[in-house]
């Protein structure tokens, strides 16, 4: 029964490991191409999150909310890349953060102006409600599995794209120097849009696959950034392999933590001190993982440059 | 001399707001402005090491949430005295910052940024399971500080000329701070760090030290504020408070010291009206914050004409 458990929260450690990546993926080749810090990152991922939420309740159909959130993060990080963040690529990290910190308030209010302040929740569609055995006699929500499944291929893809394709191939390029890249003929504000767009849609994708899981509300975006930012220091920045390494690494900790420290804690301590020091310990988990991180090596894990 | 001539003279006016407000029958604006010179105090200290040391803290509100819950802390205890809340509040804040900044300052850039951000968000979170000191909810304040009968912080008046005398005091502290030989260091190697290495400084010792003084300074104006809103909640420590923060220095002018003190004031003003306007506020802020950034990157100082000030 023990050990169920344990594998059940470890899965569960799978399924926001991966959501972290989807985020995280997006943010780190934005920032190892265009040197450019995106605070709003998590507002796209919260336009996902909507969409599906008020596209599915609307239509009944997983797959039309899916097209349509996929597609409306899409184009709201194009239009933002286009309107805001083309200015900032050459100014300094602060510039950017300040920047993108508006765009959040921006973002923020207006989600509260149409879809109110009050937390959505989603309804999980039909096909993926109930249980799938992943052991005989262990069941786990099919939903989460589809989050895990979905996530890994969506890695595997990642891989692809930048290792095997010629699209890869100019964002590996444009990361290491991107002055030569535009010297040799590449169009290479067309490159940033697409790669803004990529980062974009998969900020989409886990917004909408959060949806059902997690409360959709104003500011969700933020909420999980930052744990996105630990992921991202954890796996070095730049680097989609420290991304993914980094995502379920944050993810694990965090959800095994919040699972398993109290009840270990109340081995050694008294109940009452076990239960006021637990959640507190749990919730700080993954800062004091990337605070050892840092100290024995500040470039991360997989570092993408040097 | 202009420039000086109106740094006296906003002086002189933040010194009249109580007598004006007395005079207006409008207690409410010493009140705000009392809470807006608290925020200049962070602001000032976050401009200490962003402006001259180049360290990008995105999470300097921590150390207004440490003041507050040291004093709050303390005063649930039954330690009511200032003379122990004040100096504890300075001490833990100094503590915290020489751990974050130990290890945040192993990095630089975007790291830095984040990491700061995130020790913030992990001090928001300890603030939020904290269950005996109210938890999520936050808690009222048992009672402001008391300095056995020297001042008495219940007294409007008092307490604004206290706040407006810890600034003044900050103010020329950071002054004098920032054009001591230390400031020099900072600076330098602000500029170039392998430079100011070369030449045999230690930098990260001296920008260590700055990063602590500046989060013991942010730690006062934390107890200052619990003092301000008699309540203590783990929003003082939330991320968006950092933000806005941040947004001060660089609305008032970055690297300026004055600067951050006149966007404290234009920010919080500006916030005020606004949401007597509307309840969705942050959506003529948001658009407002990021033309400042793309326009007006000298801030409120850089309008004004520059002399004697070094260019860098």
């Amino acid at each position: 029964m023990n050990a169920v458990l344990v594998l059940e929260q470890f899965l569960n450690g799978v399924q926001f490991g991966v959501t972290l990546f989807l985020l995280a993926a997006g943010l780190t080749l934005v920032f190892g191409i265009m040197n450019l810090v995106n605070l709003a990152h998590g507002a796209l991922y919260m336009v996902g999150a909507y969409v599906a939420t008020s596209v599915f309740r609307w239509s009944e159909s997983f797959l039309v909310a899916m097209v349509a959130a996929l597609a409306a993060s899409l184009v709201v990080g194009m239009i933002v890349e286009i309107v805001t963040l083309r200015t900032l690529y050459e100014r300094d990290h602060l510039d950017q953060v300040l920047a993108t910190f508006g765009l959040i308030l921006v973002f923020n209010e207006l989600v509260s102006i149409v879809w109110g302040r009050a937390a959505l929740y989603a309804n999980v569609p039909t096909f993926l409600a109930g249980h799938v055995s992943i052991l005989p006699g262990v069941p786990y929500p099919t939903y989460r599995a589809f989050v895990i499944v979905i996530g890994l291929a969506v890695a595997i893809l990642l891989h692809l794209l930048v290792g095997r394709t010629r699209l890869g191939m100019l964002i590996r390029a444009g990361a290491s120097n991107r002055t030569m890249v535009a010297a040799l003929g590449v169009n290479i504000r067309l490159l940033y849009t697409c790669v803004f767009g990529i980062g974009a849609g998969l900020a989409g994708l886990a917004g909408l696959m959060a949806g059902p899981i997690y409360a959709v509300q104003p500011g969700m975006g933020e909420q999980i950034l930052i744990q996105v930012f630990v992921v991202i220091v954890v796996g070095g920045i730049g680097s989609i392999r420290g991304a993914l390494v980094g995502a379920l690494l944050v993810g694990m900790v965090d959800t095994l933590g919040r699972a398993f420290l109290r009840p270990m804690l109340s081995l050694m301590l008294s109940p009452s001190a076990a239960d006021s020091a637990g959640p507190a310990l749990a919730s700080m988990l993954i800062y004091v993982l990337m605070a050892a991180v840092l100290f024995l090596r500040p470039q991360g894990l997989f570092p993408a440059r040097g | 001399m202009a420039r000086r001539l109106l740094v006296v003279l906003g002086f002189v006016g933040l010194g009249l707001v109580p007598l004006v407000a007395e005079a207006l029958h409008q207690p409410f604006y010493i009140d705000l402005f009392r809470r807006i010179m608290i925020f200049a105090m962070a602001a000032l200290s976050l401009d200490l090491i962003l402006g001259y040391g180049g360290m990008v803290s995105f999470g300097h509100a921590a150390y207004l949430g440490i003041g507050a819950y040291a004093v709050g802390i303390l005063a649930a205890h039954g330690i009511e005295s200032g003379f122990i809340q004040w100096p504890l509040a300075m001490f833990a804040s100094m503590l915290i910052a020489l751990v974050i900044g130990a290890i945040s300052l192993r990095t630089s850039g975007v790291y830095f940024i984040m990491i700061t951000l995130a020790f913030s968000q992990m001090l928001y979170y300890l603030g939020i399971s904290l269950e005996t000191y109210g938890g999520d909810d936050g808690m009222p304040l048992r009672a402001r500080s008391r300095f056995a009968g020297l001042v008495d912080l219940s007294d409007a008046h008092s307490f604004y000329y206290v706040v407006l005398g810890l600034l003044v005091l900050f103010l020329v502290v950071s002054h004098r701070l920032v054009n001591a030989r230390f400031g020099m260091v900072i600076r330098a190697a602000r500029s170039n760090e392998a430079r100011a290495q070369a030449i045999g400084f230690a930098p990260f010792r001296y920008k260590l030290t700055a990063f602590v003084i500046a989060g013991s300074m942010c730690g006062l104006a934390g107890a200052l504020l619990a003092n301000q809103t008699e309540y203590l909640t783990p929003e003082f420590m939330h991320w968006t408070r950092s933000g806005e923060i941040l947004f001060m220095v660089i609305l008032g002018g970055i690297g300026t010291l004055v600067g951050s003190v006149a966007g404290a004031v234009v920010l919080l003003l500006l916030e005020q009206v606004l949401s007597s306007w509307t309840e969705h506020w942050q959506i003529v802020l948001g658009p407002i914050l990021i033309l400042v950034v793309l326009f007006a990157r000298r801030g409120l100082v850089g309008l004004l004409p520059a002399e004697g000030r070094p260019r860098d």
